[in-house]
Parts: C-alpha cells; structure tokens; sequence
C-alpha cells in the first residue's frame, strides 16, 4: 500500500494492493457520505493488477485522516450488520425449532 | 425506460448533507437504527445439516451489500484438493482430469481449523489434509468410483518420496510427501468429526475389466479468487425487493388481464361491492420480467420499481460450513480489510 500526496494534504490518491471493488466500492461509499470530502472516487488502473486506486480530496482536514475515520465507520456498521444478523437468525431458529 | 433498473446506486454524496451541517457519528447511528435483518428461510439437507439460507436486509447500501456478497463468493476461505499424487491409473479418464474433478468435491471440514499453506512451507498437519483413493475392478462388470472411496488419511501421506526409496531403509523413519508431526486424529474438532467429502455420491470415474486407480489427494487451504473449488458457496445472491404500483385503478375486464398477464401471480383481485379491482398481492415473487407493462398503455397504468436499500439475500452452501457462519465470516473478513488500511496508514 503506497500513499501518494504532495505537500497539500488535502487531496490524495491511495494505492491499495491486494483489493478490488469489494474494498474500494464500500470505501467510496462510506467517504462520500462524510461532509469533509469533496470528491472521491476508485479506479482500477489495469485488470490484471490486484491493485486499485482511491482518490480523496477534502474540503481541510487531511486525506488520511478521513480515511481512516471511513475505514472506522465501515468497521462500525460490519459490527452492526453481524450482531443484527445474528440476533435476526436466533430469532428465526427459536421460532421455527420449538 | 430503462433508466428504472439502471439507476440502483442511491443519491448520497457529500455535497447532499454539507449544507445540513450533518456530522459522522449521526449517520452512524442512523444506519444503526434503520439497519434490520430478518431471516426468511433455512434449508436443510438430508443430513440435517443447513444448505441455505434467505434473509431480508434492509437499510444498507448496494456498495456494501455487494461487497458480503463478493467476499461470500470469493475471499471466504474453504479447504479443497489442491495436489493429486497418482501412483497408477488405468482408466480412461486422463490423470489431469481426474485430478480436476477431485478438486472439485466439497469437503466436510471446517476451514477455520487449518492455515494457508506458503510457498516455503512444508505440508503438515496444520495446512494438509490428505485423502487415499484405491479403487480397482475384478474380472467381469464395470464399477463406478464415487466420492465416498477417498478415505482420509490423519497420519498423512503413505507415499515415499522417491529420493528415499533407493536409500537404505535402516535408516530411521522414511520421509513421505508429508511431514505430520502429530495425527490429525489427535485434534479434538476433527476426532468429533472425521473428514471426508461431503457427498457420498459423486462419480469420480467408471472403471472396465482389470483397471485401476490408485492415488493420494491432498487438500489445502485456499481462495474462490484463485480458483472456484475453493468457493465456499454454490453461489450468493441478492436482489432489490421489486415494488410494483398500480398508477390507476383497474377494474373489470383490464384487472383480469393483468392477473392473468403475470406469469409469478403476483396481481390478485379484490371484490368491492360488485366490481372486480386489481391489487399488488405478492410483490416479492415479482421477478421484474415487465410483462405486465408490455403492450399499448399499460406503463401508465403499471409501475414496477425496486426497494433500493432493501435486499433479499440468498446464501447457498457448499458444505464446509453452514451459510449463517459463512456470512459472519464475511464480513469479518471486510472488517479485516478496513483494519489493514487503518495500519497501513498510521
Ligand atoms: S414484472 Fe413480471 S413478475 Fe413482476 S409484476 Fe410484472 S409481470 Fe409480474
């Protein structure tokens, strides 16, 4: 994983090895939801690379910054989506299997 | 027309919420209270054992929804045989494709239990699980070989590297393809439950008069991104939950068509007073095949949308491990992912 940013720390590309849309996509999901950025967008420079590109500008705070804040809330909501699942599928068995 | 089944991303830039002044933690506990899942159905198999599983989630995003169903299909990890060792082959199946369709078969072991095996690794009890297949026809008739003749091998592999063969066997013990330092037997998981393919009967090849096979499959740890035997579902997927509008009222006549129309039933109609009129009964069985627009008027009268944040999941296992585990696992697996970033970057 490289970072590449100038002395703006604002704007920055992220080069992430070893992922692809499933990471990207998410990630751009849950950092255009933050008001901070003011664009950000994937690329997937060449298919036969496992690498993709994610490309983060913001309106101050620094790009890593806020990338990390994304990577913390994405983190969040999994934690959410696995003890909802979970709470949904005892439900069901306790209802169905008595 | 067609932008209605195009357009299923959903409006959410940041632009759309700066003027609102609205910060992190609130979308946070936003999703935290619309997100919901209810589980639909379980299936089983005949050994009782959970094949399948559909549940509702609602409150989430394509991107991320798409994403448990990518990690499902590829990046959860399952055990599958990876070298075939062949010792004799008689049949007419070639050994390349023999030793494709052994990779192919589910195997009934829990891939949490073993490690991925390197480059510079040596099989051992922690990455291998090896299977011996003998299988040879008598006189007369022909059998089948089916998945249930691979017989596991705890102790691990019986062949001799061919380096000791020639050397004197005095020597204390002789090296084998593997080097166990322990018998697989000796773990409490897998001496609770021996491992073997999943299904008992799947042909392997059919052997004629005086053929044989034998030979030494060894599985691995391994990724659906690096080859589909390693998948560890049949396959994952969702949809949006249609929703289908009646723009007008349809009465009489038309409301007959309609139901009829519809190859999933989805329209049924109601009696009010002496009049026939059509309603949405079973909007989830919709398939969104737009029959029900087709011909002259009928988008003016008919709508069929879909829920954009609302997905009807399907998860079918493989076999190594129930669909539920499956899909904990991954998203324990995109948490990972977000986890590594976060490192990487501090
Ligand atoms: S799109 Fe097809 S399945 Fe759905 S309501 Fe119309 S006719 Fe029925």
């Amino acid at each position: 994983m490289e970072h590449g940013s100038y002395e703006d720390q604002t704007q920055a590309t992220f080069s992430l090895n070893d992922e692809d849309h499933t990471l990207a996509n998410s990630l751009r999901f849950v950092l255009n939801q933050d008001p901070r950025v003011s664009v950000c967008g994937y690329s997937i420079p060449h298919p036969s690379d496992a690498r993709v590109n994610i490309r983060v500008q913001t309106t101050g705070d620094p790009a890593s910054e806020v990338v990390k804040d994304s990577c913390q809330d994405l983190m969040l909501m999994c934690q959410h989506v696995r003890s909802t699942f979970d709470q949904a599928f005892t439900k069901f068995k306790s209802e169905n299997e008595s | 027309m067609f932008v209605l089944i195009l357009k299923t991303e959903s409006v959410q830039y940041s632009g759309a919420y700066a003027s609102m002044k609205v910060d992190n933690s609130l979308r946070l506990d936003q999703f935290r209270s619309n997100f919901r899942v209810q589980v639909t159905k379980i299936e089983k198999d005949e050994k009782k054992e959970e094949d399948l599983i559909e549940f509702d989630m609602v409150g989430i995003d394509a991107s991320i929804a798409n994403a448990f169903r990518r990690i499902l299909i590829s990046e959860v990890p399952t055990m599958a045989i990876e070298k075939v060792l062949i010792a004799n082959n008689t049949s007419v199946i070639q050994d390349e494709v023999l030793a494709h369709r052994l990779g192919l078969i589910p195997l009934n072991v829990d891939p949490r239990l073993f490690e991925f095996m390197s480059e510079s690794d040596l099989p051992n009890e922690k990455n291998t699980i090896v299977f011996k297949l003998h299988a040879r026809c008598g006189k007369g008739g022909r059998i089948t070989v089916k998945s249930d003749q691979l017989k596991w091998l705890p102790q691990g592999s019986e062949f001799l590297l061919s380096t000791e063969k020639n050397a004197p066997s005095s020597t204390s013990k002789q090296r084998t393809y593997t080097s166990f330092s322990c018998n697989q037997d000796s773990i409490p998981e897998l001496r609770d439950k021996p491992i073997g393919p999943k299904y008992p009967g799947i042909n392997l090849a059919r052997l004629g008069p005086g053929q044989e096979i034998e030979l030494e499959a060894h599985a691995v740890k391994g990724m659906g991104k690096t080859h589909a035997k390693w998948s560890p579902v049949a396959t994952a997927w969702y949809k949006m939950l249609p929703e289908v509008v009646l723009l007008e009222n349809i009465e009489g006549e038309q409301a007959e068509k309609l139901k009829i129309k519809c190859p999933q039933k989805v329209f049924d109609i109601e009696d009010i007073g002496n009049k026939k009129r059509a309603i949405v009964a079973r909007p989830r069985e919709c398939t969104l095949c737009r029959e029900c627009i087709r011909g002259y008027g009928w988008d003016k009268k008919v709508a069929i949308r879909r829920v954009k944040d609302h997905f009807l999941f399907t998860i079918e296992s493989t076999g190594a491990l129930p669909p539920e585990v499956l899909f904990t696992e991954a998203v324990k697996i995109l948490e990972d992912k977000c986890e590594r970033v976060i490192t990487e970057l501090s």
